[in-house]
């Protein structure tokens, strides 16, 4: 019975490809070549981790004498990401029930989808630059730039979400005679709630990241504050003002899970202080 | 909403035909609307505290204009200058911290992955570092780096690539989380060393999310390390940065074209790639 089937396979039962090889090959020789053209070395390398002892020394420990000036930045910041976000998510939800094909006419999707493609082309600092021209220093630069961002992405995948739902429900509710509105709000709304709900607070998320740093060109928040620390080599006040940002941006991220719990998965308050209740829930749910 | 059971069996208030039919709890209600209070109550008072000088505000048409006029004619002559050799830098920087990102990744991921290794305080202390990976962001990476290394391209890539080990790790874990045990099994039935059954068993099944993982990386940090030079991290940031500090708005228009052209250029390069291999 052995011979005849060990007959039957191939020498190699797992034959390779060429092109892996070769693309293996061309990334070694692009390796190289980029690290030439960066000037990157082992000499900078290791005299590099030589001051790493020292730079770290200065780190630490971390001076929070100058707590006044951290807590009014990250207040501000904290602004900037609330408003940004709420800006945001209002003016993305048309834009991006504009976009979407399976609901409307292409001379209104295509302007739409338009406006969000460019407002997803620039990283937020970027945009905050031209903002801080357009609106002077502070955090109005930052709230603007962070809402064309929240705009780019919410609108980019509350679109995708739109055009992925059933047309079934929309059809029957159609059916009945509803206007367009109940059509919305009865056939496509509940369909793309929870969806919502995870992108949502995904933005709020990132908004809160993206307002830490926005301040580096002006535009508010604490990292003016972390810029002007770092020029001043004030390594010690640093390192106080990035664990601050590390907690604030930790404690967003436990918020957004939580509401992602309550809204998604039905969960209570009380669910969600019972330890771990929140983390079983949603490794069910991913199970599912 | 794909949880069976997520729904709880509604509750009825009243009798007969008098019945109100409540799709949730009134704990869960309870709940929804303490988020909307608090997300109303963060909005007014952000609006009430945050610092917007009016004036600012009704000068910002004057300025838009401005701004459009100093743009207008484009410096076209200065992108053989000084920008295409910072784009060139840039577009280095992203791929050479992707790549090393990626090799920095996979053990991370895989020790974060609770069925290749079977022993939470492992899984907990790579979470660690990916959770510290993803909290600090590209730009803060960026200035620890220019501290530590000085400034340059050097600090730029390392910067992407620690920025990105997070990100790709959590994800890799994830997948080699989702594997069927079935073909490992299997493997490891036959006597496959465990060399074999990551190549052969693994590998296989999470190949197509580890590639469309580092494309999807890849593309996130054209867009990134496109600012890393504002803070002296090289790249095309440190061109944007010194015209911006000039005012030569001229000159910062075409550095700002050359980046959408970029950054859009490579989402069809990922679309494309995507479409090839996965």
């Amino acid at each position: 019975m052995g011979e005849p089937v060990a007959a039957a396979l191939p020498a190699d039962p797992f034959p390779r490809s060429l092109w892996p090889r070769v693309a293996a090959v061309a990334l070694v020789v692009y390796i190289f070549y980029a690290c030439a053209q960066l000037e990157v070395s082992w000499e900078r390398v290791a005299t590099g981790l030589h001051n790493a002892a020292r730079f770290f020394s200065r780190l630490f420990p971390p001076n929070f004498s100058r707590w006044d000036l951290l807590v009014k930045g990250l207040s501000e910041s904290l602004e900037i990401a609330v408003l940004a976000s709420a800006l945001g998510i209002v003016l993305a939800l048309p834009l991006g029930l504009c976009a979407a094909r399976n609901l409307m006419p292409p001379w209104v999707t295509w302007p739409a989808k338009l406006v969000i493609v460019m407002s997803r082309s620039f990283h937020p600092v970027i945009v905050a630059i031209l903002f801080v021209k357009a609106v002077g220093f502070g955090a109005l630069a930052g709230i603007l730039a962070l809402t064309v961002a929240s705009i780019g992405f919410i609108g980019k995948l509350f679109t995708e979400a739109i055009e992925e739902i059933s047309l079934k429900q929309v059809e029957a509710i159609r059916a009945t005679g509803a206007p367009f509105a109940s059509v919305l709000a009865f056939g496509v709304l509940p369909q793309v709630f929870s969806r919502f709900i995870g992108f949502a607070t995904y933005q709020l998320d990132s908004n809160l990241r993206n307002s830490t740093m926005v301040g580096i060109v002006g535009a508010g928040g604490i990292g003016g504050t972390l810029f002007a620390a770092f020029q001043r080599f004030d390594y010690d006040f640093v390192c106080a003002i990035l664990i601050a940002i590390i907690t604030l941006i930790m404690a967003g991220e436990i918020l957004a899970t939580a509401v992602r719990a309550i809204f998604i998965e039905n969960a209570t308050l009380r669910d969600l202080f019972r330890r771990g209740a929140a983390m079983r829930r949603v490794r069910h749910a991913e199970e599912d | 909403m794909s949880a069976p059971g997520s729904f709880p069996p509604p509750t009825t208030v009243g009798q007969g035909a008098e019945r109100v039919w409540r799709r949730f709890t009134r704990a869960q209600r309870l709940t929804r609307f303490t988020v909307h209070l608090v997300i109303v109550a963060a909005i007014v008072a952000s609006i009430r505290t945050v610092e917007i000088i009016p004036e600012f505000l009704t000068d910002a048409p004057e300025q838009v204009v401005d701004l459009l006029t100093r743009m207008w004619p484009i410096d076209f002559a200065h992108y053989r200058v000084a920008v295409h050799d910072a784009l060139a830098e840039t577009l280095h920087i992203a791929t050479l911290g992707t790549l090393l990102s990626l090799v920095l990744a996979l053990p991370v991921g895989v020790l974060a992955a609770h069925n290749l290794v079977p022993s939470t305080p492992l899984n907990l202390v790579a979470k660690l570092i990916l959770v510290s990976s993803r909290s600090v962001n590209s730009l803060v990476w960026a200035l620890l780096f220019v501290g530590i290394f000085g400034p340059g391209a050097l600090a730029g890539t390392l910067a992407i690539a620690f920025r990105s080990i997070g990100f790709v790790g959590k994800l890799f874990g994830e997948a080699l989380e989702e594997t069927q045990a079935g073909p490992i099994e299997a493997l490891a039935a036959a006597g496959a060393p465990w060399s074999s059954r990551m190549t052969f068993g693994y590998w296989p099944q999470v190949k197509p999310a580890f590639w469309s993982i580092a494309l999807f990386r890849w593309d996130i940090n054209v867009r990134e390390s496109a600012v890393l030079g504002l803070v002296g991290a090289g790249g095309i940031g440190m061109a944007l940065d010194s015209a911006l500090n000039l005012f030569q708005w001229n000159r910062v228009a075409v550095i700002l074209l050359a980046i959408f052209a970029v950054v859009i250029l490579a989402e069809v390069v990922v679309t494309q790639v995507r479409r090839r291999i996965i």
